[in-house]
């Protein structure tokens, strides 16, 4: 086996994970457009997002809660053991033209079942001061 | 009938037909997996995917709401649901995998509305999409909460 997923030994309750900075500019969101179909124009039409009482574009919830998971799956060594994933959508990211903006993922191990082999992870994606997932929470299986 | 009403509350506990089925491709799943970030060879690779004890490659953790977006939309165009799009804000998320959506699955969505509750003249919708193989295998619940605001 070429990958090393996370066996039980390897993690304990209150671990931090190896944290990342998400960066996401009108590229980002025209992409993750195309490919999630989810074609609202309030994430790539900035007169449309004012139209609507919005500051400027912003990013798909989805999108920042796809990213932010990355960090659970790179951590454990392979994204198939992330079987339980949930978040609210509690604030959304504004995506200006000339800088994009800058969303910070961290994660901390908040339970362990050693019999189920099942870490429990909290996330959090702050954007500036705002929190803009609430409860990000991935359950994965570990070796 | 309040002309304000932004949802029909008579809809929790409503099921819908079994979508026609999704299938699933190597070249959506890399596609996907690149508009996320998400690197994992496993995504891409289909010898690494197989190493792993995978039939193909898998799609990353939220790949599922491509499929379960499909469900929800039966919900969200239903006349007699009488949803204004325009008011419509996701709420919350969540998936539980049965096991990873693998390429060359194909998969059928039947989507239950779970509940509407009325919040300060918002609706909250939450709506469950049992996601399986077009064999009965399941594969995915996901699980949605769409707040629809009131009108002015």
């Amino acid at each position: 086996m070429t990958n090393a997923v996370l066996s039980v030994s390897d993690v304990e309750v209150g671990q931090s994970l190896p944290s990342r900075t998400v960066h996401i500019n009108r590229a980002t969101l025209v992409q993750y457009t195309g490919a999630s179909l989810d074609r609202n124009p309030i994430h790539w039409d900035e007169r449309f997002a004012r139209s609507v009482g919005l500051p400027d574009v912003i990013a798909h919830g989805m999108f920042t809660m796809g990213a932010a998971v990355n960090v659970v799956s790179d951590w454990v060594g392979d994204a198939g053991r992330v079987v339980e994933y949930g978040t609210r959508f509690t604030k959304p990211v504004v995506v200006p033209y000339e800088i994009g903006a800058d969303v910070e993922v961290t994660g901390v191990v908040t339970a362990l079942d050693t019999q189920a082999r099942r870490a429990t992870v909290a996330l959090t994606a702050t954007c500036g001061t705002d929190k803009v997932l609430g409860r990000a929470v991935a359950v994965i299986v570990l070796d | 009938m309040v002309a304000a009403m932004a949802v029909n509350a008579g809809f929790a506990g409503r099921v819908y037909p079994p979508t026609p089925p999704y299938a699933v491709g190597r070249e959506k799943i890399r596609e996907f997996a690149e508009a996320v970030g998400a690197q994992d060879i496993v995504h891409s690779d289909q010898g690494q995917a197989r190493a792993r004890g995978y039939r193909d490659v898998i799609a990353p953790p939220t790949f599922a709401v491509l499929i379960a977006q499909k469900c929800d939309w039966q919900f969200i165009v239903d006349p007699e649901a009488g949803i204004d799009f325009s008011r419509l804000v996701h709420g919350e998320q969540r998936f539980v995998h049965h096991r990873p959506i693998t390429a060359g699955d194909e998969i059928v969505g039947v989507l239950t509305v779970d509940s509407v509750k009325m919040v300060g003249g918002n609706a909250m919708v939450t709506t469950r999409s049992e996601l399986s193989t077009i064999e009965g295998e399941a594969v995915c619940t996901a699980t949605s909460t769409v707040v629809i605001r009131a009108g002015e």
